[in-house]
């Protein structure tokens, strides 16, 4: 079937997303754009990757109909195991996730991210719905992969709140407050794509998105971007992945903006 | 000879659940919400809850905005496919509520401490986080066998769990299938239970599958037959979820206005289960299971 090449933001960040992921590797999967990527990468480069879900699911096949919540019964269909959470998050504190993913409102430089509130220190708070998952999936994954939106008030130079530890003030502070492994690997932005430098924890900037600039990137962050030497244009979403992620998203609920 | 536990919701949740209860609920994450009893609670006007749960469902979000709570301990209050959860949020920046923030292990280990009957356990998650500063039940251990730091999550015992299950006898066994959750941990750790079920059925057919029960029905208080009770969340080999009232509820929860109306219509001018089930009746029908997946029988003789 011949499909519509052109494609959304949200698409664009999907397939980025599903392309951390390696065939046989134990993925931690959330919920929204992470769900999907996990679905696009099983479809294609990573058929025998397995999908961890919080709510209790061990799943090898993909679900055989469209979902919108990993609580959908299709879901659940044939599991690998129905299991109690904490089974799930036993596995990741084992060790034994290689990646997981999550989304968050606000991140600073060390890839530190917020998701339970903004204001405080004397300016009103603006309350959000948690951690869920996300702190102890940054915090036990051996790595974990950031999506989110990138607008300047999100992209801060110190989040407000750590609801998921990143590299906190760089070097060696994982170690430091007892994390015994992981941290973020990449940040999938609607912009670009950073990675981190080894050496100082901080977020380097690796691809620039067809359509956007080093100078939006710049201006949308609220820190000095660090660029990498290698830096690249991100690959568009290719026609298998586009293929993929609408059969698994075809009201274009997650991925139509 | 065992006494029945069954009864209408309306006197479950009279009797078991007082002003100022804690409550375990929520517990099964997106799948088996226990709405129905929730509903309840907010059509008694309850008063002074604690809810304790782990990501939750718009079903917190609609006890807060109801007034019914005064204390919050999970991992997560918003709506899963839309994000915020607008009473929860209104409730925190006027600080109407307390929230004592977990990630979906720590409030796992809470009432598994809980259930075992130990005041803490020990994990390697949230270390370095500041769930610490919004968590008096966060702090740090360390081990006395290798000396390495650990988090430390205070036991949690709920005054009651309430849980929606597939099936039940009236003393309380129950058979529960799907994922699960933190609700194994929740009935072991409550002080009392409270089972809603779709359907009652009989102890022999219980007990034919011992394996696939929830908790020990002995430590169950009561029992409630409500049929479509987790709608409009999905209930595993019963019906799926019905997302258009989640998407609806973002709208209606926008304002404390909207949200008054919204009470009006789904708690207040509904009596009953039975009665929303009336109410709901074109839903029914779409969201029935349509790919039967029924499994072998096992053979549990001597």
């Amino acid at each position: 079937m011949d499909i519509d090449t052109g494609y959304t933001q949200s698409e664009l960040m999907v397939a980025a997303a599903s392309r951390q992921i390696a065939d046989g590797e134990v993925v931690f999967v959330g919920m929204r754009l992470p769900l999907l990527g996990f679905l696009v990468a099983k479809s294609l480069q990573a058929p025998n990757a397995v999908g961890v879900y919080e709510l209790g699911i061990i799943r090898e096949m993909v679900a055989p109909e469209p979902i919108l919540t990993m609580g959908d019964l299709p879901n659940l269909y044939r599991s690998q195991w129905l299991a109690d959470t904490r089974d799930t998050m036993s596995l990741l504190q084992q060790g034994l996730v290689d990646v997981s993913f999550i989304g968050g409102a606000q991140v600073d430089r060390f890839g530190n991210l917020n998701t339970t509130q903004t204001g405080g220190d004397g300016t009103a708070i603006t309350r959000l719905p948690g951690s869920g998952g996300a702190c102890d999936l940054a915090c036990l994954a051996h790595r974990h992969i950031i999506i989110m939106a990138h607008e300047k008030r999100r992209f801060v130079p110190r989040v407000d709140y750590i609801t998921s530890p990143g590299y906190g003030d760089g070097k060696g502070w994982r170690e430091s407050v007892g994390l015994i492994r992981g941290g973020p690997a990449a940040v999938i932005t609607t912009l670009g794509v950073f990675i981190f430098d080894p050496e100082t924890c901080e977020m380097v900037l690796a691809s620039v998105h067809p359509g956007a600039t080093v100078d939006m990137i710049a201006e949308q962050t609220g820190w000095p971007v660090r660029i990498s030497t290698y830096l690249s244009q991100t690959d568009p979403p290719t026609r298998q992945e586009l293929s993929a992620l609408r059969r698994f998203d075809p009201e274009r609920y997650w991925t139509g903006k | 000879m065992a006494t029945s536990k069954l009864m209408s919701m309306a006197d479950a949740v009279s009797r078991w659940v007082p002003d100022g209860s804690s409550i375990a609920l929520g517990t099964t994450l997106e799948t088996a919400i226990p709405f129905a009893a929730g509903h309840e609670l907010m059509r008694q006007g309850k008063k002074g809850l604690t809810l304790i749960g782990p990501i939750s469902d718009i079903l917190f979000d609609q006890l807060i905005g109801a007034g019914c709570v005064q204390r919050v301990q999970a991992a997560w209050v918003g709506n899963v496919i839309t994000g915020v959860g607008y009473n929860f949020r209104r409730a925190v920046e006027e600080q109407r509520i307390v929230v004592e923030d977990h990630s979906n292990l720590t409030v796992s280990l809470a009432l598994q401490a809980g259930a075992m009957g130990v005041t803490f356990l020990p994990c390697r998650t949230a270390l370095g986080s500041d769930l610490y500063m919004t968590n008096p039940g966060l702090k740090t251990v360390v081990c006395p066998f290798t000396g390495q730091k650990h988090a430390a999550v205070a036991a949690i015992v709920p005054d009651v769990a309430i849980v929606h299950v597939q099936r039940s006898d009236v003393f309380g066994s129950a058979h529960a299938w799907g994922n699960m959750g933190i609700s194994r941990e929740a009935c072991m750790a409550s002080r009392h239970i409270i089972l809603t079920a779709e359907e009652i059925v009989s102890t022999e057919l219980i007990t034919r599958d011992p394996n696939r029960i929830l908790t020990p029905g002995f430590k169950v208080s009561a029992v409630v037959h409500a049929p479509w009770g987790a709608h409009p969340s999905p209930m595993p080999g019963c019906y799926n979820r019905d997302h258009a009232v989640f998407i609806d509820y973002q709208k209606q929860s926008r304002t404390p206005e909207l949200f008054a109306s919204w009470t009006e219509k789904w708690i207040h001018t509904v009596s009953s289960i039975h009665e929303y089930v009336a109410c709901i009746g074109n839903a029914c029908s779409r969201l029935s299971i349509t790919h039967h997946d029924i499994t072998e029988p096992v053979d549990y003789g001597y």
